[in-house]
């Protein structure tokens, strides 16, 4: 796969379709990938990667380099879910990018890997349904499944809600029941286990802001965060109330619009659980008012900022809300 | 030479926990962990690092400088500070220890901050050597022994327990009422533990990284680098890097109402964030290429001009793992001297 | 005072003068009626009212004024319009002095000066300008070549009159940027009005003002032959610890508010260009 996107996109740069592309760089110990803005062929000849460590949803760069030209971007399903998005939001310039669809098979989580005590390393190769680590200190040889990051174990999709090409098969909606067991868990708690668990997640919280910065769902110029006329502006919180107003506004915020691509977990240097904040949006509006997939298309409305006559009435709502 | 053997541990942070408050690092999951207070029973973590850095103890997240009531009209200022305890912090890393004392010189320096002077007064450092180094780590480049962590006592780990060696006068104060708790053993395994550590250190990965390229003096040879707007291109400007950085000392002062009074705090701050620099009148530093060339210029070359050549990295690696998109000073440093010799 | 840098004084706001639509001019005392501190010209303090926030000004008079201390100050942003709300009895918090000054008992002494600013920037120079009159006899011919927008954003207006003009070996030019009714003097930019009158290129040069026209302001004095090394000026960036520490004005290797604000042009030129 990794050769025929490298093909790909030196053909588009070459016929003049786009002027950049948006991928993978390879970096130091073949886990550490950055995305990359590649400019020509021997760029990408020289750094273009994909593999299991791609994990980095490129969607939200789009806004910035779609504003600049031509641009093709290779989206991974759940990137796909983000870019429409976007779309639908008039963030990105759908003139101005070319999108293709590549299959994942799940992404790997380093620092799964090195919950197992792993450490050192050199290299990973992948085999089979295995990756085999290499390390200073010997090799190890870890199952697929039991390294890949949360997200991709709970998929929601294989499928590619907007492209302009593909490469390789398209895939298919996967079933959501386990996607929402954890929410399920928090929702079988009585309040306060509930807020044991979020305070005990929450005050990990360092306000580096990188699951808002890596969001693509949180596009705002000026966040409310670091904005000193919002009345809210904070840099570190100045106490526990406010620890936890920083994550539950930002929930707030993104939902109906969250595509629970998983980022902000994947980004989070304390392992907050942060999807299962957006997830229980989603899982609320799905219940509430009917099945509803952001991202999917960029025509249907939010149900959030819609009303019809079929609405949940707001008792309903607090009434789920207290329970 | 003192040991301690591993079945006494506890005995020694117990004994510790007497006359102050004892902090190690504690498994929080599976090999991550964070310093927590020692109580009976704290399972130490076996880990290489914890995921936040030292500094927090001396340089905590957020921290009151100063509170005010207002009474007709007129301003009431209080020191919100108590008498600081002592207080000890087991398991410190080379990399760590070295970091205590670049922000010794930029708080300590006049005009002393005494917020973090009263915390260094009263902290204790007891470091331990790395046996198992990860490949995210390059302190060697920063000429950073990890075999001889420094602080006040250094305990250097083997098999079966660890080396004790006081470092400070402070350290040899606090070891003396401690002397049943250890037992007497000749030198020689302190030094084969010490030789495996540093032979370890010289298969790393980033065991060849150089650092002659920087240093101060150099800010019109990298400022205008081109490769600073490919490098920071994929950077969303977040304050990983910043907050779990052990030198990074940049900080904000703001105020709160509390609802009886306002008390004005201070708190870390990054130099990758937005507003950093952001007047009434403008922003020098527009986009993220110039936020990002900040952190490293500082790190690779202000800070060393005005500190005798020390770098302002320590190279424990936390960036290279915390970073969400996997750029770090290693890449930059890497980048910067390839290129040098194109231009 | 305190030695606990970080932690400011209460002092109480005696006068507010209203300079200019966007200038008040704050007069401040310790509760005991006494000037909070000694500075050196040039140098800053950091003005805060609790609750809002904390900036760093310049003080605006004079070290020989024993009496008390004051600020121009500028309406232009969260902090500042809160500081113009004030009233004279209130009070707010004062920490300093900071900063490196002109250096008036070194490189300025026995000077030929010409003192160049453009609106709010005269707020810096007036400290010196002030303290050169009272020590009239170490310093040589002073020149001040002063614009703004208009006749009413002109800061000290009054004292100019009345005062500096008035002292022996003091010429003061003035010019605002476009014609005024009621205003008979010079209308055009400042970096032209200092070509215009061509000063003596052994003068030691003093320039303040909003970046743009000090870039300007220098590129017309190095046309006319003045050199780098004759120009002081001040530097502005974002502060909010006052020493040096915080590193929000750090910029190269200088912390403005510590090794600034006051600036060596040929200094400057050392130094990144990102202010």
């Amino acid at each position: 796969m990794q050769e025929m996107m490298k093909k790909r996109a030196m053909e588009l740069l070459a016929d003049g379709t786009v002027t950049r592309v948006i991928g993978w760089r390879r970096g130091e110990f073949s886990y550490d990938i950055s995305p990359a803005v590649f400019e020509d062929a021997a760029q990408i000849e020289r750094d273009f990667v994909w593999d299991a460590f791609c994990g980095a949803n490129v969607s939200k760069y789009l806004i910035r380099e779609s504003a600049k030209g031509r641009v093709l971007a290779f989206l991974k399903p759940c990137d796909a879910f983000s870019m429409n998005q976007l779309l639908a939001e008039h963030r990105v310039k759908r003139e101005n990018v070319y999108l293709i669809g590549i299959p994942c098979a799940g992404k790997a989580d380093i620092d799964r890997i090195k919950a197992r005590g792993i450490d050192g390393v050199t290299g990973i190769e992948e085999d089979g349904e295995a990756f085999v680590v290499h390390t200073i200190y010997g090799d190890e040889r870890v199952g697929r499944a039991d390294v890949l990051a949360e997200r991709c174990l709970v998929c929601k999709s294989k499928r590619h809600p907007v492209y302009d090409e593909l490469l390789g098969e398209e895939g298919e909606d996967l079933p959501d029941d386990a996607r929402f067991a954890g929410v399920e868990k928090l929702e079988a708690m009585t309040a306060e286990e509930r807020f044991a668990f979020w305070r005990g997640e929450l005050s990990k919280c360092i306000r580096c802001n990188a699951c808002r910065n890596v969001c693509p769902a949180c596009t705002c110029e000026n966040c409310v965060f670091d904005n000193p006329d919002s009345g809210i502006s904070q840099k570190a919180a100045a106490d526990p109330f406010e620890e936890n107003m920083y994550h539950i506004i930002r929930a707030f915020h993104v939902a109906g619009r969250c595509t629970d691509c998983g980022e902000c977990s994947r980004v989070c240097p304390e392992h907050i659980p942060l999807h299962l904040l957006n997830r229980k949006f989603i899982k609320d509006i799905d219940e509430l008012y009917g099945t509803y997939r952001a991202g999917e298309d960029d025509e249907t409305k939010n149900p959030l900022t819609s009303f019809t006559e079929g609405d949940a009435e707001p008792a309903v709502v607090r009434k789920r809300g207290r329970a | 030479m003192l040991f301690l053997k591993s079945a006494d541990l506890e005995r020694f942070l117990a004994a510790a926990s007497e006359t102050r408050t004892v902090y190690v690092p504690v498994d929080v999951e599976p090999k991550k962990s964070a310093y927590r207070k020692w109580t009976p029973g704290t399972a130490v973590s076996k880990g290489l690092k914890t995921t936040r850095s030292a500094k927090d103890f001396f340089f905590p997240q957020t921290e009151d400088l100063v509170g005010f009531r207002i009474e007709n009209k007129k301003i009431q200022i209080l020191d919100p500070r108590g008498e600081e305890e002592d207080f000890a912090v087991f398991g410190v890393r080379a990399c760590d220890a070295r970091s205590f004392g670049i922000l010794d010189k930029v708080f300590l320096s006049e005009p002393v901050d005494t917020y973090y002077e009263n915390r260094r007064a009263h902290g204790l450092i007891l470091t331990m050597t790395c046996r198992r180094p990860a490949e995210t780590c390059f302190c060697t480049a920063f000429g950073i022994d990890p075999a001889s962590p420094g602080g006040d006592v250094a305990f250097t780990e083997t098999a079966d327990g660890w080396y004790v060696e006081a470092v400070t006068e402070r350290g040899r104060d606090f070891l003396a009422p401690l002397g049943d708790l250890f037992e007497d053993r000749d030198g020689s395994g302190a030094e084969a533990a010490k030789e495996e550590t540093r032979a370890i250190m010289k298969r790393l990965p980033l065991a060849d990284l150089q650092t002659d390229a920087f240093g101060g003096g150099k800010t019109k040879e990298f400022f205008d680098r081109p490769e600073w707007a490919s490098l920071s291109e994929a950077c969303i400007g977040c304050g990983t890097c910043t907050f779990v950085c052990p030198t990074c000392q940049c900080y904000d002062i703001r105020d709160y109402d509390t609802g009886h009074g306002v008390k004005r705090f201070r708190c870390w701050d990054s130099c990758m964030y937005s507003d950093f620099t952001k007047m009434a009148g403008g922003n020098p530093r527009l986009t993220q290429k110039e936020r990002f060339r900040q952190r490293f210029m500082h790190k690779l070359v202000y800070f060393p001009e005005n500190n005798g050549g020390e770098f302002g990295c320590v190279g424990c690696g936390r960036c290279l793992a915390s970073c969400p998109i996997h750029m770090n000073i290693v890449k930059v440093m890497k980048t910067l001297s390839e290129g040098q010799d194109e231009s | 005072m305190n030695p606990e840098t970080l932690i400011p004084h209460p002092v109480v706001v005696e006068d507010v003068r209203i300079d200019t639509p966007d200038v008040k001019t704050f007069r401040i005392l310790t509760r005991e009626g006494d000037k909070p501190f000694d500075h050196l010209p040039g140098q800053c303090a950091m003005i805060s009212v609790p609750g809002v926030g904390e900036g760093m000004f310049s003080i605006t008079s004079s070290p020989t004024n024993r009496a008390y201390m004051e600020f121009s100050i500028k309406k232009c942003g969260h902090l500042t319009s809160w500081l113009h709300a004030l009233e004279p009895g209130m009070e707010v918090t004062v920490r300093g002095p900071y900063g490196r000054p002109f250096p008036v008992e070194e490189d300025l002494l026995g000077r030929d000066l010409l003192f160049i600013a453009g609106g709010i920037g005269l707020a810096p120079l007036r400290s010196v300008i002030n303290y050169v009159r009272d020590n009239r006899e170490r310093y040589g011919d002073v020149e001040i070549i002063y614009g703004a927008r208009s006749k009413d954003d002109l800061v000290d207006y009054r004292e100019i009159l009345e005062e500096w003009q008035t002292t022996p070996g003091v010429r003061v030019h003035l010019t605002i940027d476009r014609e005024q009714v009621g205003w008979d003097g010079h209308v055009g930019f400042v970096p032209n009005y200092v070509k215009e009158l061509n000063p003596d290129l052994k003068k030691t040069v003093l320039v303040c003002g909003p970046p743009i026209m000090i870039k300007f302001t220098v590129q017309g004095l190095t046309e006319l032959g003045f050199a780098p090394e004759q120009i002081w000026t001040t530097m502005e960036l974002r502060m909010k610890c006052g020493v040096g520490k915080c590193g929000r004005c750090n910029i190269g290797a200088k912390y403005v508010c510590k090794d600034g604000p006051v600036f060596r042009y040929d200094e400057l030129g050392e130094l990144p260009d990102e202010y």
